[in-house]
C-alpha cells in the first residue's frame, strides 16, 4: 500500500502543532520516521489513521484522497496504528485485550474462547514471546504489556503497520523478536512506519527514513546513503558531538547507599550492592530480572522478607515512600503514564507536588516560590510546553519524562534511583538528562541507573551491576566492561 | 516557548469560559428568571431566607467536595448527622453544660468519619460501599440512642443562661441582621477555599484523587489523607446538625434523612469529577445556591412538590451535560 501525506497542518488550540508535514510510504518498506521530542510524529500519525482530524492538507492513499473519521475505519483499510501510549484495559486478561471488539463467536454471539485462546497462541508464538494468556494485564510488566499490544496489532491483518516507539519498554532479546518480526512482514509486502529515538535500531531495521523538525518536513533519505550524524543535524538543526558526555573531575565521595542481602521470595535474592557519592551505578540485566523490583523495595514501595538497608552508613527502616524521601532517596519509575505522572494535570502541579515542603511555609503554599521552581524546571529541560499550565496527557512523550525528572532534582535527593530515565526521549533531550545525570553526580548524588540501553549504561556509569532472575551475578568496572561481557552476566553465565 | 504563546493560551475561547463556569452562569439565569415572575424572590428577607436554606446543604456539601476530590463519597453524611445530634441533645439532657455538649457531638462527627475513612483505607472497602455500611449503622445507632422517639425542648432545660444562649445562637441568631448559618456557611467557604487551593494539603487531596500510586510515589501520605478527608465531612456533618437541633428545638433519629443526596448533587452541579482529582470550591457554592434557589422559588411560585422534584433533575442534567468538557 503506497501512502502519501502532503501540507498537512494541524492546531491545537492556539498551537500550530505540524505546518506543512508530509511523507511518503511506499510498498513494502520499513520507514523511519524520526524527530525530536514534540516534533509531531505521533500527531501525522494520528491524523492519518483518523484520531486527530487535520486542519488541511491531502492524504492519498494507492493514489486516492481519504480522510478516515476514526482509527476503526482505518484499521478497516488495511491501517493499523500501534501507539506510543499503552492502550491496553488493566482490569481484564490478556485474551480479552487481544480480541477487544473482535471477539471470535460461536453461535448467538456465545464467544468462542478456544477459537480466541489458539490464535491468540499462534501470534505469540510468531512473535517469541511467552505471555499467559489469562494473566490480568495489571500483573504484567510495562514491556509485557507493550508486547500485547504488538501482539494485538497483529491479529488484524494489516497492510500498513505503524510503530510508535514499539522497543521503548523491550529489552535486548524481545526487541530481537519483534525485529525479525518485522522483517517478515516486509517481505510479504507489508510496509511498515517505524517511530524511534534510538538510532541503532533504525539503522538495523529501515529502508528510508523521514526527518520532520517542529512539525516540519525535512527530507527523506535512504538509510544507507546517511549516517547517525547526518540524521541527529537534520532533527534538531545542530550537531550535538559525544553522545555520552564525560563526567570530569569528579570525586567519588563516601559511600551513602549499601543494600545488603535484599531478599524476597520469587523476586530478588541476596542483593547486596553499594554506591558512593558521586558515582553511576549502572544496572543492567534482561527484562523481568527483577531490577525493577528491587528498586522498588529499596524506595519503601514493596515490602521484602530481609536484608538490611543502610544510608550514609546508618541501618534505615525504609516501609513506604514517605520513609524513603525523609532518607534522601528520590526515585523515577520506568512507568511514567501510571505512576510517574499525574496526566490530567499541568507541569507546574506535577513539580509541585514533589517539593511540597519546598514552595510551602507552615503548610501554606506559596504562590511566588511555585512559579519559580517550575519556570526553573521548565527551563533548564527545555520542556516543550504552551506553558506552566499545560496539562501532561498533551504534551509529547520525551516532555512528559523531563516534566518526571524535574520533579524530583529539585528535591535534593542524596540518592537518585533512576529506572529507564531516558525511555521514549529525544537524542537531543538524552543528552540533556545525561549532563543533569553528570551535574548531579559533581554535586556528590549518589545516583541509581537502571536502564535496557546497554550503549547508555556502558557511556554513563561507573560500575555497572548486572541481575539475572532476581540475582546479582556481577558488579563490574566501566572501564572493564564492554557489551558482550555485560550480555554474558545478564543470561546466566559467569567471566 | 516564547511569550506569545503564553499570551495566547490566557485568551480563553468563550466556550472554555461557559464550561468552566457553567454553574454559575446557569446560577445568574435561574435567579433572573425567578425574579422576574415572583416579586416576592427579590426581597431581602427572602434572600437571607434563601441563605439559610442554603446553610444545611452547603455545609456537607463542603466536606463532601473534598472526599470526592480525593475520590471518594460518603454517604453517611445525614446518619453522621443524627447520630451527633442526638448525642448532644442526650447530653444536654442528662445535664452535661449545652456548650461542652455540642464540642462532645463535633468530635463524635469526626470519629464517625474517621471510621468511614479507615474502612476504607485500612478496610480496603470501596468508599460507596464503606459509608453505605456506616450510613447504616449510624441511623440505627441513633434510633437506639433515642429509641426511636424525637427529644424535645432542648433549649428550656438547659438552666445555664449562657449555655442557653450559646445553643440557641448557633441556630436562630443573628448578627447585624443576618443569621449566623449563614455567617457559618461563608466562613466555611473561606476555609475550604483556603485548604484546596492554598495549602499543601489540598494539593495532597487534589493528587490523591487524580492518580493515588503516583502522588504515594513522591511522599504523599494516601491512607492520612483519605482519613482526613472523611474526618472533615463528619465534622460538617455534626456542625450541621448543631444547627438543626438549635433551630427545631428538638433532635429526631430520622434528622437529615437523604441530605447525602443532596449534597452529591450540589458537588456535582459545580462540576466537580466523580472520580476525584477535578472541581472547585466555588462550583459547589454555586450549586449550593442552585438547589437553594430552585427550591425556595419553586415553593414562592407555588409549584407542585411532584413537579419540583422532576424540573430539579431536568436543571441538574442540563447543568451537568453543559459542564462537561467537550
Ligand atoms: N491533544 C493535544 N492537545 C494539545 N497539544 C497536543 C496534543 N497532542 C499533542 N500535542 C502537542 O503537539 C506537539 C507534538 O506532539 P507529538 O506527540 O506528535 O510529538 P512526537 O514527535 O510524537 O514526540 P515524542 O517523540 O516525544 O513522542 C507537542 O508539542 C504536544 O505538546
Ligand atoms: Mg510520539
Amino acid at each position: 500500500m503506497n501512502i502519501e501525506m502532503k501540507g498537512i497542518n494541524k492546531s491545537f488550540g492556539s498551537n500550530q502543532v505540524l505546518k506543512d508535514a508530509g511523507f511518503l510510504l511506499k510498498d513494502g518498506e520499513v520507514h523511519a520516521l524520526m524527530g525530536e521530542n514534540g516534533a509531531g510524529k505521533s500527531t501525522l500519525m494520528k491524523i492519518l489513521t483518523g484520531v486527530y482530524t487535520r486542519d488541511s492538507g491531502t492524504v492519498l492513499v494507492d493514489g486516492k484522497e481519504v480522510l478516515y473519521k476514526s482509527p476503526q475505519e482505518a484499521e478497516k483499510a488495511g491501517i493499523v496504528f500501534i501507539y506510543q501510549e499503552l492502550n491496553v484495559l488493566f482490569d481484564l486478561t490478556v485474551e480479552e485485550n487481544l480480541f477487544m471488539g473482535k471477539e471470535i463467536t460461536k453461535k448467538f454471539g456465545i464467544c468462542d474462547r478456544k477459537a480466541m485462546r489458539e490464535k491468540a497462541k499462534e501470534v505469540m508464538d510468531r512473535m517469541g514471546v511467552d505471555i499467559p494468556i489469562n494473566a490480568v494485564m495489571s500483573d504484567l510488566s510495562v514491556g509485557q504489556q507493550q508486547m500485547v499490544e504488538i501482539c494485538k496489532a497483529l491479529m488484524v491483518d494489516a497492510k500498513v503497520l505503524i510503530m510508535d516507539e514499539p522497543t521503548a519498554a523491550l529489552t535486548q532479546s524481545e526487541t530481537e523478536g519483534l525485529f525479525k518480526l518485522i522483517k517478515s512482514l516486509r517481505e510479504k509486502g507489508v510496509s511498515i512506519v517505524y517511530i524511534s529515538h534510538r538510532m541503532e535500531e533504525i539503522f538495523e531495521l529501515c529502508d528510508r527514513i523521514t526527518i520532520l523538525r517542529d512539525g516540519t518536513y525535512v527530507d527523506t533519505k535512504f538509510i544507507k546513503d546517511i549516517t547517525m550524524d547526518d540524521i541527529v543535524k537534520m532533527m534538531i538543526g545542530r550537531e550535538i558531538g559525544e553522545r555520552y558526555p564525560k563526567r570530569e573531575g569528579v570525586e567519588i565521595g563516601e559511600e551513602k547507599l549499601r543494600v545488603e542481602g535484599l531478599t524476597k521470595e520469587k523476586k530478588f535474592k541476596d542483593v547486596t550492592f553499594s554506591v558512593k557519592a558521586g558515582e553511576v551505578l549502572g544496572v543492567s540485566g534482561l527484562m523481568g530480572a527483577g531490577r525493577t523490583e528491587i528498586m522498588q523495595a529499596i524506595f519503601g514501595n514493596l515490602p521484602f522478607d530481609s536484608g538490611k538497608i543502610f544510608i550514609e552508613g546508618n541501618e534505615m527502616k525504609i516501609k513506604s515512600a514517605q520513609d524513603a524521601i525523609k532518607a534522601g532517596i528520590g526515585f523515577i519509575t520506568e512507568d511514567r503514564k501510571t505512576e510517574g505522572l499525574l496526566l490530567e494535570k499541568s507541569i507546574s502541579e506535577n513539580i509541585v507536588l514533589a517539593n511540597l515542603d519546598k514552595v510551602s511555609d507552615k503548610g501554606v503554599v506559596r504562590k511566588a516560590k511555585v512559579e519559580e521552581i517550575v519556570k526553573k524546571g521548565i527551563d533548564e529541560f527545555r520542556i516543550k510546553c504552551f506553558g506552566p499550565q499545560h496539562e501532561c496527557n498533551n504534551l509529547s512523550g520525551g516532555n512528559q519524562q523531563k516534566v518526571v525528572f524535574a520533579k524530583w532534582v529539585y528535591t535534593d535527593p542524596k540518592i537518585l534511583i533512576l529506572d529507564e530515565p531516558t525511555r521514549g526521549v529525544d537524542i537531543g533531550a538524552k543528552k540533556e538528562i545525561y549532563s543533569v545525570i553528570n551535574d548531579l553526580a559533581a554535586k556528590g548524588v549518589a545516583i541509581i541507573l537502571v536502564s535496557s540501553e546497554l550503549p547508555e549504561v556502558l557511556g554513563m556509569s561507573d560500575r555497572i551491576m548486572v541481575v539475572h532472575e532476581g540475582k546479582v551475578t556481577g558488579i563490574i568496572d566501566a572501564n572493564e566492561a564492554d557489551q558482550e561481557k555485560v550480555m554474558t552476566l545478564a543470561t546466566g553465565g559467569t567471566l | 516557548m516564547g511569550n506569545k504563546e503564553n499570551v495566547a493560551l490566557n485568551k480563553k475561547s468563550w466556550v472554555s469560559y461557559i464550561s468552566e463556569y457553567g454553574a454559575f452562569i446557569a446560577l445568574i439565569l435561574l435567579v433572573a428568571v425567578i425574579s422576574i415572575i415572583s416579586p416576592e424572590f427579590r426581597t431581602a428577607g427572602n434572600f437571607l431566607n434563601l441563605l439559610r436554606q442554603a446553610t444545611f446543604n452547603g455545609l456537607i456539601a463542603f466536606g463532601m467536595t473534598c472526599v470526592i476530590l480525593s475520590d471518594g463519597i460518603d454517604l453517611s453524611v445525614g446518619s453522621t448527622l443524627a447520630l451527633s445530634a442526638v448525642i448532644c441533645a442526650k447530653l444536654i439532657m442528662e445535664g452535661c453544660p449545652a456548650i461542652l455538649a455540642m464540642i462532645i457531638a463535633l468530635i463524635s462527627g469526626v470519629i464517625l468519619g474517621v471510621v468511614s475513612g479507615l474502612l476504607v483505607t485500612k478496610g480496603r472497602l470501596q468508599p460507596f460501599i464503606a459509608t453505605l455500611i456506616t450510613m447504616t449503622a449510624y441511623r440505627g445507632l441513633a434510633l437506639i440512642l433515642t429509641d426511636g422517639k424525637p427529644i424535645s425542648n432542648i433549649a428550656k432545660s438547659i438552666g445555664d443562661r449562657g449555655n442557653q444562649f450559646a445553643f440557641k445562637l448557633i441556630g436562630k441568631g443573628n448578627f447585624c441582621n443576618i443569621p449566623i448559618p449563614a455567617i457559618l456557611l461563608i466562613f466555611a467557604l473561606v476555609v475550604f477555599f483556603f485548604i484546596l487551593n492554598k495549602t499543601t494539603f489540598g494539593r495532597k487531596i487534589y493528587a490523591t484523587g487524580s492518580n493515588a500510586k503516583c502522588a504515594k510515589l513522591v511522599g504523599v501520605n494516601i491512607t492520612l489523607t483519605k482519613i482526613i478527608v472523611y474526618a472533615i465531612s463528619g465534622f460538617m456533618a455534626a456542625l450541621t446538625g448543631l444547627i438543626l437541633i438549635s433551630r427545631l428545638d428538638s433532635a429526631q433519629p430520622t434528622l437529615g434523612d437523604g441530605y447525602e443526596l443532596d449534597a452529591i448533587a450540589a458537588v456535582a452541579l459545580g462540576g466537580t469529577s466523580m472520580s476525584g482529582g477535578r472541581g472547585k470550591i466555588t462550583g459547589t457554592i454555586a450549586g449550593v445556591l442552585i438547589i437553594a434557589v430552585l427550591n425556595n422559588g419553586m415553593n414562592l411560585l407555588e409549584v407542585s412538590t411532584y413537579y419540583q422534584d422532576v424540573i430539579k433533575a431536568i436543571v441538574i442534567l442540563v447543568a451537568v451535560l453543559s459542564d462537561r468538557k467537550r
